[in-house]
């Protein structure tokens, strides 16, 4: 009696047969709507800091080192791939790639830098569609932007022009230790 | 280097302690995922054990919270050694969007020393096994930290003040 029944379960298990992936040695697609890793194009990039205002874990900063040159770094340890940044892009600049193999051993790995020129805007100077609805979207940032690019902190502290003295006090940022 | 010294200590089974620091339980999930047999990590030996004090490796997920800290850093001293750390996820990595605020210590890796990290919010289940592998020395790393540069304007400056010389060679007449 229990040989048949182990026949049965045979037989069912030969009908799927494996099922199991061999995933890390033979590569595995992903759907067409997965999000990876975000990929900044820096020659479309036009530096209006879309990203960096609507980014929900605040991993995208902005720093400006002269008038004419600003800095832009994607801290990714902190990312969640929400892709918020590549649908508030102007000019698409930013793509949500299918990369998702990321794990390193040290997390300043999946960092991305930018470095871009700054000019005078000659269109509109609405870069990107600023909601006003809400307390929150309105607390938006825009000129000339000093957030600490080595200890990953966006500094909510916004000049007109450029000053040196605000660029030099940001730069020894610490940001407070909890432990 | 790591992954080499690694290969040498956990040549045979890796037994896996699953630690939830105040995570939403998406990389929890995903871990689980991980044992089914779709994705099956047991061909690598790897077994989830229900004491710390059984396992090699810790997985990781979650910020870790304040409430949370103190078991974490009992649970990481309970391990034997040699021990590895694995950080899952967004949260364990670098904070997640709670890296700020003010119960959330801000990562795995401020409460304890964690050896790899697997971002992904939450983290694919072929990423953990990705993670898995590297640690075991069977893939290569693939990420790395990237610079761009802007060579040229992306608007031409020259050719724009010619033009709006130009346009304004008329008030010049007028002016005179």
């Amino acid at each position: 009696m229990w040989l048949t029944s182990k026949i049965k379960q045979v037989l069912l298990v030969l009908k799927p047969g494996v099922v199991t992936l061999k995933y890390p040695f033979v590569p595995r697609p992903v759907p067409d709507t997965f999000r990876g890793a975000p990929y900044w194009d820096h020659t479309k990039c036009v530096g209006c800091g879309g990203c960096a205002n609507h980014c929900p874990a605040r991993t995208i900063m902005v720093r400006d080192i002269c008038q004419e040159i600003r800095v832009m770094m994607y801290d990714g340890s902190r990312c969640t791939y929400c892709g918020r940044c590549a649908d508030v892009c102007p000019e698409n600049a930013i793509t949500m790639t299918n990369k998702y193999e990321l794990a390193t051993d040290d997390k300043y790995d999946i960092t991305e830098t930018m470095e871009l020129f700054m000019l005078t805007c000659q269109r509109c100077g609405r870069c990107y569609e600023m909601e006003t609805k809400n307390a929150i979207d309105r607390m938006d940032l825009r000129g000339y932007r000093y957030d600490n690019i080595e200890a990953r902190t966006v500094i909510r502290k916004t000049t007109d022009q450029f000053e040196p003295k605000v660029f030099q006090e940001t730069a020894q940022f610490k940001r407070p230790e909890k432990l | 280097m790591l992954s080499k010294l690694s290969k040498k200590m956990f040549a045979k089974s890796l037994w896996v302690y699953h630690c939830n620091s105040g995570a939403c339980n998406g990389c929890d999930i995903e871990i689980l995922n991980v044992l089914t047999p779709y994705y099956d990590v047991e061909r690598f030996g790897i077994k989830l054990v229900g004491s710390p004090r059984h396992a090699d490796v810790m997985l990781l997920s979650g910020a870790v919270t304040r409430p949370t800290l103190p078991l974490v850093k009992k649970a990481y001293e309970a391990i034997p050694e040699p021990k590895l750390v694995f950080g899952i996820g967004s949260c364990a990595t670098g904070g997640g969007c709670w890296f700020d605020t003010y119960n959330v210590t801000g990562g795995g890796d401020k409460a304890i020393p964690v050896n790899y990290f697997i971002p992904g919010c939450p983290t694919k289940p072929e990423a953990i096994i990705y993670g898995v592998a590297l640690a075991l020395g069977l893939v290569d790393k693939q990420a790395s930290p990237y610079e761009l540069k802007q060579m040229e304007f992306p608007i031409d400056a020259y050719e724009r003040k010619k033009a709006w010389e130009e346009r304004n060679v008329i008030y010049q007449l007028i002016k005179d």
